[in-house]
């Protein structure tokens, strides 16, 4: 393709081709400092290309491609191309990834031990991660945990950050202005702006950590803590999981062995501060 | 050299792993999966000398088709576990039989539906029996269903309610509207079992189905890894019976096939190195576009010559029907936005 | 109604694991996991290896439980049998 971008994020080496060069451009600035190495080939690879070649100029719109490919997904304005880039690397890790099982869920980690939170969108558990990634704990990713079936540890997906909407401001007011990516406005999923995380947790990518406690967040409502079940936990996470069915045998020992060894609470929190200051009790009484 | 030239040189053994450079693996990697070829390509390469990340990849690769063929196979089963009873036989076509007769080109590859083969007078008991289990109608509209019934080699596919696995029910290997009708009989008839106890087609009659599907019935999508079947197939079958291509030739020419079957070998020989015996190894123009049309993919996994493309879908509904059918079903399909190039790319 | 004989799936192809009030079981032929509460599991422990109806298995978990009422145990024993057939963990023998 006319343009082109290698980046790696966790384990997994992403080869990105597009049409245009402004997404590789944008993708490329924002993975500046992370870890590469240019002689390993791609695990997967994202095509963002123009239906018909006309397009590339007029009234350019953006189709997300690649080894995997969402069969109706529509297409994106080229000023979102950037977020076209990121759904096109998400698309490849969610349903082509077989190495370890993979968890819609976001992680922080302290002292080699890690909180999984798992959840669906809106849950707060993109934006809490991110929170806690800038105080005392490594982020370890917004939006995939991956749970390594040898050694049961987590492994760290630490992905640009996908803010949106109030998450954006609560942000921007913390950090560095050079860590955030350009707002994205009126996108199908509201506003959106990327933060780099903390240059210690793009240096500590490849670091495994073990999982200590396993939450599943609700935002709203009373703050309240909940005890999960293992059996629970399980199913929840089975359908957190992308790649459970695909991993056999493999999947089911290691999410057995995963709700066995962690406790698991459901917590609901009416804002970021009771979330946060709710992770850290928990963390504080019961994390193994 | 092109990504999809690497992957077949690769595969026939023409080209050595190890002297790939990084950037190499990158496009070969994406046409593989393109044409879910990766696990196959993962067997194949499985000790060589390979860099790190590739050796990774690659046993995953290998891991999760081991899952995936375990999970068709159990559908097999299943099948069998719905239509025994009624005392109905089945015999397993395409992928679902390479893996239960435990042949070579098995090895990763990957298996969607499951293709069954009923004699038709079984057809409407099969169709009651799996329902009874489990299996449903895929929601279609009633277009595609009508078209089905009155002109297909199978039912509307079957899925399963819980396991959402589909099912073909076939009782012939081409369409009734097709120009060529294959002896139906004759292929349930000679078929064989496997170790486990499943029917499957016997050796000559699997070669000629595999090159009906892919050369009379198909518009070559996925071509690349149905010629690796052919090739595997009428190779490990040849070396075990030295009559094999003889036998072959007879049993094609019976069903109307022996064009089909004859292509295929050729462009076996072209692409995958195959070696064939006299009477086979000869040489037609044609080839040519067959060959451009198995190639078409370009460094990033896409398909590229999109007329050729689209010449090969109107042939393949050609082949299928009289003209006047095909000129009624295309503009039925267009008028419904069907897109021929979008379609994807795996057709088991 | 007769009573059905079953036989359950042997005891390598499973891989069963209590996880609190639930059973995850996983069958490496079908590489599917199934998540049963009791009695699933106990009647399946109960078969063994042997073809088996309703009527026997109810004998044994009746003789191991301590059950009351058994003519109850078996219609619910059957019913059960009829959902892990479903489930492919149990086969008509």
């Amino acid at each position: 393709m006319r343009h082109s971008a290698r980046i790696q994020v966790g384990p997994v080496r992403f080869r990105i081709g597009s049409d245009w060069r402004a997404p590789i451009a944008a993708i490329e600035a924002l993975y500046a400092d992370y870890p590469r190495d240019d002689a390993r080939p791609a695990d997967a690879t994202v095509r963002l290309f123009a239906a018909r070649p006309w397009r590339r100029w007029l009234r350019p719109s953006v189709h997300i491609g690649g080894d995997f490919v969402v069969p109706d997904a529509l297409p994106l304005p080229l000023a979102m191309g950037l977020l076209a880039a990121e759904m096109g690397m998400n698309l490849q890790v969610a349903l082509g990834w077989r190495r370890h099982l993979l968890l819609h869920a976001s992680a922080v980690a302290r002292d080699g031990r890690a909180v999984i939170l798992s959840g669906e969108s809106g849950s707060g558990k993109s934006t809490l991660a991110a929170l806690l990634g800038e105080g005392d704990w490594r982020l370890m990713g917004d939006e995939f945990t991956l749970i390594d079936p040898a050694s049961g540890d987590a492994l760290a997906f630490p992905r640009v950050v996908s803010l949106k909407n109030e998450a954006i401001a609560e942000m921007t007011a913390r950090v560095d202005a050079a860590r955030m990516g350009p707002l994205l406005v009126g996108t199908p999923k509201g506003d959106i702006r990327h933060l780099v995380p903390r240059a210690d947790a793009i240096a500590a990518m490849h670091v495994p950590a073990r999982p200590a406690l396993i939450l599943f967040p609700r935002f709203g409502g009373e703050a309240a803590i909940e005890p999960m079940g293992e059996g629970e936990a399980f199913v929840r996470l089975t359908e957190a999981s992308t790649n459970y069915t695909a991993l056999g045998e493999a999947g089911f020992a290691a999410l057995a062995r995963l709700v066995r060894g962690t406790p698991a609470f459901g917590i609901s929190y009416p804002d970021s501060a009771t979330g946060m200051a709710l992770v850290e009790r928990l963390w504080a009484e019961t994390a193994r | 050299m092109s990504a999809v030239r690497t992957l077949v040189d690769l595969l026939a053994g023409r080209a050595d792993a190890a002297t790939l450079a990084p950037r190499d693996w990158d496009g070969v990697i994406s046409v593989a999966r393109a044409e879910a070829m990766l696990a196959t390509l993962a067997h194949h390469l499985r000790d060589t000398g390979l860099p790190p990340a590739v050796a990774a990849l690659f046993a995953d690769q290998r891991a999760a088709a081991r899952v995936a063929q375990a999970q068709a196979l159990w559908e097999v089963e299943m099948a069998r576990r719905a239509l025994a009873p009624q005392g109905i036989e089945f015999v397993l076509l395409k992928g679902a039989a390479y893996a239960a007769a435990g042949l070579s080109c098995s090895e990763g590859r990957q298996i969607g539906d499951l293709d069954i083969l009923v004699q038709a007078l079984d057809v409407r008991r099969a169709e009651n029996a799996l329902l009874n289990a489990g299996w449903e109608w895929v929601k279609s509209d009633p277009y595609d269903d009508f078209y089905y019934r009155e002109h297909m080699h199978e039912l509307p596919p079957l899925i399963h309610s819980v396991r959402d696995r589909m099912i073909d029910v076939h009782h012939t290997i081409l369409p009734l509207t097709h120009r060529k009708t294959p002896d139906a009989l004759a292929l349930v008839g000679d078929a064989v079992a496997t170790v486990d106890g499943y029917a499957v087609l016997c050796p000559e009659d699997m070669a000629v189905h595999c090159a009906a599907h892919m050369i009379a019935d198909g518009d070559l999508q996925g071509g690349l890894r149905n010629l690796w079947d052919f090739h595997c197939l009428t190779r490990d079958f040849a070396s075990a019976d030295p009559g094999y291509w003889g036998k072959l030739d007879g049993r094609a020419a019976m069903h109307g096939l022996r064009g089909a079957a004859h292509r295929s070998a050729r462009l076996a020989r072209d692409i995958y190195g195959a070696v064939l015996p006299p009477g086979w190894d000869r040489h037609d123009p044609a080839d040519l576009w067959f060959r451009r049309r198995l190639l078409a993919r370009d460094d990033w996994g896409r398909q590229t010559d999109f007329l050729l493309q689209q010449a090969f879908y109107i042939r393949s509904h050609w082949m299928r029907m009289p003209p006047l059918m095909l000129a009624k079903h295309l503009w039925t399909k267009w008028r419904k936005g069907h897109n021929p190039a979008s379609r994807g790319t795996s057709s088991s | 109604m007769p009573d059905r004989a079953y036989r359950a799936a042997p005891a390598d192809a499973l891989r069963v694991e209590a996880l609190g009030d639930l059973t995850a079981i996983f069958d490496r032929r079908s590489m599917q996991t199934h998540l049963v509460i009791a009695p699933m599991p106990e009647i399946l422990a109960a078969m063994g290896g042997d073809a088996c109806g309703a009527d026997a298995i109810a004998a044994r978990l009746a003789g191991e439980f301590d059950l009351d009422g058994e003519g109850d145990v078996a219609a619910i024993v059957a019913d059960r049998l009829a959902e892990l057939a479903a489930m492919g963990l149990v086969a008509e023998a």
